[in-house]
């Protein structure tokens, strides 16, 4: 490049950004890859020091995730050869599979209340984002400063009572009372969010579909949701962050029958010795749902954050 | 097609009065401008035609019919707006046939209407295109199509041109024009541009604050103006006020004006106070004959005319006279008037005062 441009970075900036990117790249990104090599390490491996950075991998603490085992002697052992290579590793420790553990529940129990109350915000979001963004409410600005304050605490400020109400209502340790609790604290952050996206979207295109001949809903059905895409892919992306993580609540509220990934990874810790490798398992399977999910809205994510900055 | 007849129409917007009691008649298949200043209430006017707001008060005739409380979607009008408002995540087709599609039409006959109008607007070749990159005047084509797809019973359109160049602007007008004459459909038309108004409109109403200032055909709001508002609005440059105080009788045919008498056409009217002597730039000639004097204080060369900037007794005055006629800055010249084009006005109300020119125009809605 000889000539100079104003908007083209030179070769020295584009080396220095591209220098910090990396850096900021190993710095996050460290302790995920620290987690998944973990996962494939054997329980002695996990707790080597110095810390071992190659290893022979192993899948030990993925079948110790899913499963429950039990001790066996020698004889009895010897009876029952492995017949899996999941067996067979557990067969190597002496032990025998007793059967599956509660890992795959955990999980899908994280799906059912990650995904359930994240739609569950965008839907209602969405609805209400609409209304305030087009229709004259009276105290519309109170109303909507009112939704925003209930983000003003920590969710987790008002456990107490809400751990009374779920008992009393018979919610504790359901998947109803935790989808109702996250979509609770989500909602705000999805109203105001998607009021800003709605925001954006001239009234001219609803007003020439009324005009076409269709009704208030068809407009907003066949014209503002495809337009808001965007802002509902990005405001449900985030939502989903914050049911899918939350430990606090899940802790409190959920013990057997709702309980969801983040309070049960823990547990695993006390199951015969500091198992790291299955905890590790645990932790990056996790990982993956929100992952897909944001790689799959990526795109919408990156236009969310920068939609309407240009006049198109 | 339809005619449209608005009565008493008022808007109110929590205090602000957007529009009130305006009253006229839009007659079948005419091309008519709503014109005015940003504010003016003009945009409300149409969307209450077509039902996007609702009227505080008054009635909306189309066909006869009142429909003023009816949703838009009943009233089987086309709206075309300043921005397009094409839908952004269809293509040209879809755009198009979008309306029909809403009145349950079958498949075949859908195309077979939406390539007749792509035919008409000469867009065939953009049909399954995205409008994301369409130029202006393709998206304007695009959502006339839209509306005349539907054989409604009229068209709307809020400043459909204010989106586009102005050199393709023109085109567009002539284009948008021919289509009308062709379709025959009864239009409305919001623009704030005069010159836009007085050529394509068969018919301009005139709107300041809300209020309808006048309602007639380009020529008469331009030769006739019922007040100071439309003078001064239409025209480029605008009609000449010169100040004076005097008094008039019925029949009177002259006026005084600092000790020269000026030619009027006859008054309908006495009146006795502040006036103001209403001229247009090309009725105002430089004349050494003539007794009323002025100083020329600035010229501005148009090609074959020239605007000629003087300094009166009684204001200033501009004149479009030829380029060939000499006008020297600081030079004293006398003024003469054509009398017979004068429209005298009240200065206190800005109301034209009746005379045989403007008799029988000056209908306040």
């Amino acid at each position: 490049m000889s000539s100079f441009s104003v908007t083209e970075p030179s070769i020295q900036q584009k080396w220095i950004a591209g220098t910090l990117v990396i850096g900021y790249a190993l710095i996050t990104l460290l302790p995920l890859v620290w987690i998944l090599a973990t996962g494939f390490k054997s329980s002695p491996d996990s707790i080597a020091y110095p810390p071992k950075v190659t290893f022979q991998p192993s899948l030990e603490g993925y079948v110790n995730l899913f499963t429950t085992q039990m001790r066996q002697t020698p004889q009895y052992l010897a009876e029952h050869p492995p017949g899996t290579w999941y067996e067979e590793i557990v067969h190597n420790k002496g032990m025998v599979i007793a059967g599956p553990s509660r890992f795959g529940e955990r999980f899908m129990n994280s799906v059912i209340i990650g995904f359930g109350s994240t739609f569950l915000s965008v839907f209602l979001g969405t609805l209400a984002a609409y209304a305030f963004s087009r229709y004259r409410i009276p105290l519309k600005d109170d109303l909507l400063f009112f939704i925003l304050s209930t983000r003003m605490m920590p969710p987790i400020a008002v456990a107490i009572p809400i751990f009374l109400m779920f008992r009393s209502l018979g919610l504790s340790d359901t998947h109803l009372g935790m989808i109702l609790l996250y979509t609770a604290v989500n909602l705000s952050l999805s109203v105001w969010l998607l009021k800003g996206f709605i925001d954006e979207i001239p009234r001219e295109y609803e007003e020439a579909a009324l005009i076409d001949g269709y009704t208030r809903f068809q407009a907003f059905y066949k014209v503002v949701l495809p337009q808001a895409a965007t802002g509902i892919a990005s405001t449900a992306i985030f939502c989903l962050i914050f049911s899918w993580n939350e430990y606090a609540f899940a802790v409190l509220l959920t013990s057997g029958t709702a309980q969801t990934a983040p309070p049960f990874i823990p547990t695993i810790i006390g199951v015969g010795g500091q198992d790291w490798p299955a905890v590790a398992a645990g932790a990056t399977l996790f990982l993956v749902p929100v992952m897909v999910f944001t790689i799959l809205l990526r795109k919408h994510l990156l236009r969310g954050i920068t939609f309407g900055a240009v006049r198109k | 097609m339809a005619e449209i007849v608005i009565r008493n129409l008022r808007k109110d917007f929590g205090d602000f009065t957007a529009v009130q009691s305006s009253s006229f008649r839009i007659d079948d298949g005419e091309f008519f401008m709503l014109l005015g200043p940003s504010g003016c209430g003009k945009t409300t006017t149409l969307r209450m035609i077509a039902g996007l707001e609702l009227p505080t008060s008054g009635e909306i005739f189309i066909d006869g019919e009142e429909v003023g409380q009816k949703r838009a979607s009943q009233r089987d009008i086309a709206f075309v707006f300043q921005m397009f408002a094409l839908y952004p995540h269809m293509n040209v087709r879809r755009n198009i046939s979008y309306p029909l599609v809403s009145q349950g039409m079958d498949r075949a006959e859908v195309r077979a209407k939406v390539t007749e109008v792509a035919r008409i607007l000469g867009i065939e070749k953009i049909l399954d295109r995205p409008v994301g990159g369409l130029s202006g005047g393709d998206r304007q084509r695009v959502a006339l199509g839209r509306a005349i797809v539907r054989n409604p019973k009229c068209f709307l359109m809020d400043e459909p041109l204010g989106a586009l160049d102005a050199e393709f602007r023109e085109h567009m007008a002539e284009e948008l024009r021919a289509l009308h004459d062709r379709m025959g459909a009864t239009t409305v038309y919001v623009t704030h541009d005069q010159l836009e108004a007085m050529q394509m409109g068969d018919k301009i109403v005139v709107m300041n604050h809300g209020v309808v200032e006048q309602f007639g055909t380009p020529q008469d709001v331009y030769d006739k103006p019922a007040t100071m508002f439309v003078a001064n609005f239409i025209g480029s440059p605008s009609m000449n006020f010169l100040k004076f105080h005097g008094s008039l009788e019925p029949g009177a045919t002259t006026v005084q004006l600092h000790h020269q008498t000026l030619g009027i056409p006859a008054s309908h009217e006495a009146f006795d106070g502040d006036m103001v002597y209403g001229v247009r730039p090309e009725h105002v000639r430089l004349s050494d004959d003539s007794a009323y004097r002025a100083e020329i204080v600035a010229t501005e060369y148009l090609g074959t005319t020239q605007i000629v900037t003087l300094k009166t007794f009684n204001g200033e005055v501009k004149a479009r006279i030829s380029s060939a006629l000499p006008a020297r800055v600081g030079a004293t010249v006398g003024l003469n008037f054509e009398g017979a084009k004068v429209t005298l006005f009240d200065r206190q109300t800005g109301r034209a005062i009746r005379s045989n020119l403007n008799e029988g125009m000056l209908s306040h809605g």
